[in-house]
């Protein structure tokens, strides 16, 4: 994986020197409150419920053991001994001292991570496909390019205050894995006639309260432009983005009230001014990036492991994971496994400061001690013998970490919510517990088979509610708690937004309204039809009908 | 006399800036002054016979529109309402790396410590801190990086082709 050299370096830390001082000067009474705010929003600090929230970029997702055990020490350190994976593949800590924090960033600085625009109305982290290099589907690797626009936008100076905040998402691969039609920038590798790798990019994407599918804006880009072509977006947004209403701010808004063609034929105007020039990419400058990322030191396998598959075999519940949380690998005789965070009683995403040790050592031993966070909330181990994996499924198990539910009902996607989020209407995590509970036979979870649920404690939509096949959504009805259901989402390349099914629930009411919404599924479903498209193939009344009927 | 940064050092101020002009009687006898955008574009053959006066440039004027007058300008002053409306580090860039102007460039409104890095990143040159702070403590902010990775207006060249081991035959100049 990228490795800092000593200008990297230098940036994290004079980044951590200039926080540590714009702390103190906070708590020595010289910045305001609101002077404040932004600058420690742009260092990933919130100010939450119980105490600030610390949030820390795992730039596209990519993790190495030490790393992670650095992790764990700042969650037993700083913290209360755990700390939250996002949705967009970052990690959060709630409850860390604001004093401490400088510290905490020195600790980061230390291996190579930061909390640089993981908040604030500047371009976040960048995301990626947490399969990516290893996938069989893949145009190109995009961890390159990831770390290409990761640095682009470190501290780019131009965009330090936009009008809101800016995501950007990147992927190789032929399926998507990171949901690219949701994000402000969306870029995906394409080849055009010519044999040539470009990107085809996709503005205006986004879910909060204003949902909208990202705009292809340009079908194909030539690799070497993808900066230029970002500086011209962004600086269109900047100039014209509406900065009066926050809640109007964001690039998709933009797009909108100018129109995509007008919108497009802008930043095709600023491109021209700036293609070819210095922030036209070199391919000397993508092979050095690449060149962090080569393949691990794989072995030369034959053939698919037998072991693998005598133990498949043998063991049900070890070939029930498999089916759920194991891939097919590039390389014969490897492959691609989940640790699942979902287990059931467990906050969605949330990992102890143990299971991170131990996860590193695992990382140690089965892959190349590294691993991904996905914007799912779970992790992946990439780079797996099948030989290992009967070893590797026993030791996650101990753990906590085995419970085979990857993309089934109970692999909650969920945000903190009002357990912790000072902005949640709803709590979500007792909600997500319920549902999981009510699922609780594993045979039956299998044979439902795919289903993405989503739930958000708000309409700012940290928990994806929007692109979840069923979407759980945390409203205030007079002070009370409630929730609105909506079905029809998805992710991907045909990405689709959940339509609301109707009135909201109460919290005690959701487990029953998701078994009601399964059971119009299991008499509808034609053998072998997953979730979604059954809803797409009948729509969502029988499903309102079914979750609505009157009680007998 | 007022102060400000140039150049890195504080100094005095000569130039007085009049965000309320919107007629020529409103400008004093003489003296360098910055007018806003709007008086200049309406005055222009006046003020520029009358020289020592620069424009003031808020959030939505278009640099474009200074046309052929800003080679001539002395300073242009960007407005900054408030410190979070990033809209001036685009206007600056425009000014720089676009119109190719060479004068001074300074930053005014809620000009704060902590945004004087990227600030002079993006082609200012110039800064009045605001009024309630202390300029010269201010300075510091100026040494917050050593650099950054992104193309700018101070350093056209990104970090990529400025390292060491950069491919030679890769560096792009600018055509000046
Ligand atoms: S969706 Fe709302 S409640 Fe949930 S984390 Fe985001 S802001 Fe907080």
């Amino acid at each position: 994986m990228y490795r800092y050299d000593s200008f990297d370096q230098s940036i994290v830390a004079q980044r951590v020197a200039q926080f540590r001082d714009q702390t103190r000067r906070f708590l020595a009474g010289q910045l305001s409150e609101d002077e404040f705010r932004p600058l420690r929003l742009q260092n990933g600090l919130y100010v939450q419920k119980h105490a600030p929230m610390l949030r820390v970029a795992i730039p596209y997702g990519l993790l190495s053991s030490p790393q992670l055990r650095r992790l764990a020490h700042i969650a037993r350190t700083f913290d209360r001994g755990y700390g939250h994976f996002t949705t967009r593949q970052n990690i959060q800590f709630n409850w860390p001292q604001l004093e401490d924090v400088p510290d905490i960033l020195a600790e980061l600085a230390e291996v190579e991570m930061h909390a640089i625009q993981t908040s604030g109305n500047c371009i976040r982290n960048t995301t990626s496909d947490p399969y990516a290099g290893v996938a069989g589907d893949e145009l190109i690797d995009p961890r390159p390019w990831s770390e290409l626009v990761r640095q682009w936008s470190t501290l780019h100076p131009e965009f330090a205050f936009l009008p809101r905040k800016f995501k950007i998402a990147v992927t190789g691969a032929t399926a998507d894995r990171v949901a690219i039609l949701v994000h402000d920038i969306g870029a995906q590798a394409v080849r055009n006639a010519a044999g040539e790798t470009g990107f085809r990019v996709a503005v205006g994407g986004g879910q909060g309260r204003t949902p909208i599918i990202g705009q292809v804006i340009r079908e194909f880009l030539p690799g070497a432009e993808l900066l230029n072509y970002f500086d011209a977006i962004l600086r269109v947004y900047n100039r014209f983005g509406r900065r009066d209403n926050k809640y109007k701010a964001r690039i998709k808004i933009l797009v909108k009230e100018m129109t995509p063609p007008e919108f497009t034929r802008r930043v095709e105007a600023e491109w021209d001014r700036l293609r070819g020039g210095p922030g036209s990419v070199p391919p000397a400058e993508i092979a050095r990036l690449a060149a962090h990322f080569a393949d691990p030191p794989y072995r030369d396998l034959p053939r698919a492991s037998l072991a693998y598959r005598a133990a498949l075999a043998d063991s049900r519940p070890f070939s029930q994971w498999a089916s759920r949380n194991v891939v097919a690998h590039k390389r014969t005789g490897y492959a691609i496994v989940t640790l699942s965070l979902k287990k059931t009683g467990v906050p969605p995403g949330d990992a102890t400061a143990t299971q991170m040790d131990a996860i590193a050592d695992l990382a140690d031993r089965y892959s190349f001690g590294e691993l991904r966070v996905t914007h799912e909330q779970n992790l992946v181990f990439a780079d797996v013998l099948q030989a290992d994996l009967y070893d590797l499924w026993t030791r996650l198990k101990t753990q906590g970490l085995a419970t085979p539910n990857i993309g089934l009902l109970t692999d909650i996607v969920c945000c903190p919510g009002g357990d912790f989020c000072s902005l949640a209407n709803a709590k979500s995590i007792p909600i997500a517990e319920a549902i999981q509970r009510r699922f609780d036979d594993l045979d039956y979870l299998h044979d439902l088979g795919a289903i993405e649920l989503n739930m958000s404690g708000c309409m700012n939509a940290c928990g994806h509610h929007h692109v979840g096949n069923i979407g759980i959504l945390g409203v205030d009805k007079n002070g009370a708690e409630w929730y609105q259901i909506s079905l029809g989402g998805a992710q991907g390349f045909k990405a689709s937004l959940g339509k609301v099914i109707g009135p909201s629930f109460a919290a005690a009411e959701v487990p029953g309204v998701i078994e009601a919404i399964i059971a119009a599924y299991v008499e509808w479903r034609h053998p072998d039809e997953a979730f979604i498209d059954t809803l797409r193939r009948i729509g969502i009344d029988p499903f309102k009908e079914r979750v609505y009927a009157p009680a007998h | 006399m007022p102060r400000l940064i140039k150049d890195g050092a504080v100094v005095d101020d000569r130039w007085t800036l009049l965000p309320e002009a919107y007629s020529l009687t409103d400008l004093p006898e003489r003296g360098a002054v910055i007018v806003p955008f709007a008086l200049w574009a309406a005055e222009r053959g006046a003020l520029r016979a009358r020289g020592d006066v620069g424009v003031l440039l808020a959030p939505e004027n278009d640099p474009a529109d200074l046309g052929s007058d800003l080679a001539a300008l002395p300073v242009i002053a960007v407005d900054f309402p408030q410190f979070t409306d990033g809209r001036g580090y685009s206007t600056a860039r425009l000014l720089r790396e676009r119109h190719r102007y060479a004068g001074e460039l300074r930053a005014v409104g809620d000009v704060l410590r902590d945004q004087l890095y990227a600030m002079a990143e993006c082609g200012f040159d110039a800064f009045v801190v605001r009024e309630d702070r202390d300029a010269d403590a201010a300075l510091a902010g100026l040494a917050d990086f050593d650099g950054v990775y992104a193309p700018t207006a101070r350093s056209p060249q990104p970090w990529f082709r400025r390292r060491d081991d950069a491919a030679a035959t890769d560096v792009w100049y600018p055509q000046l």
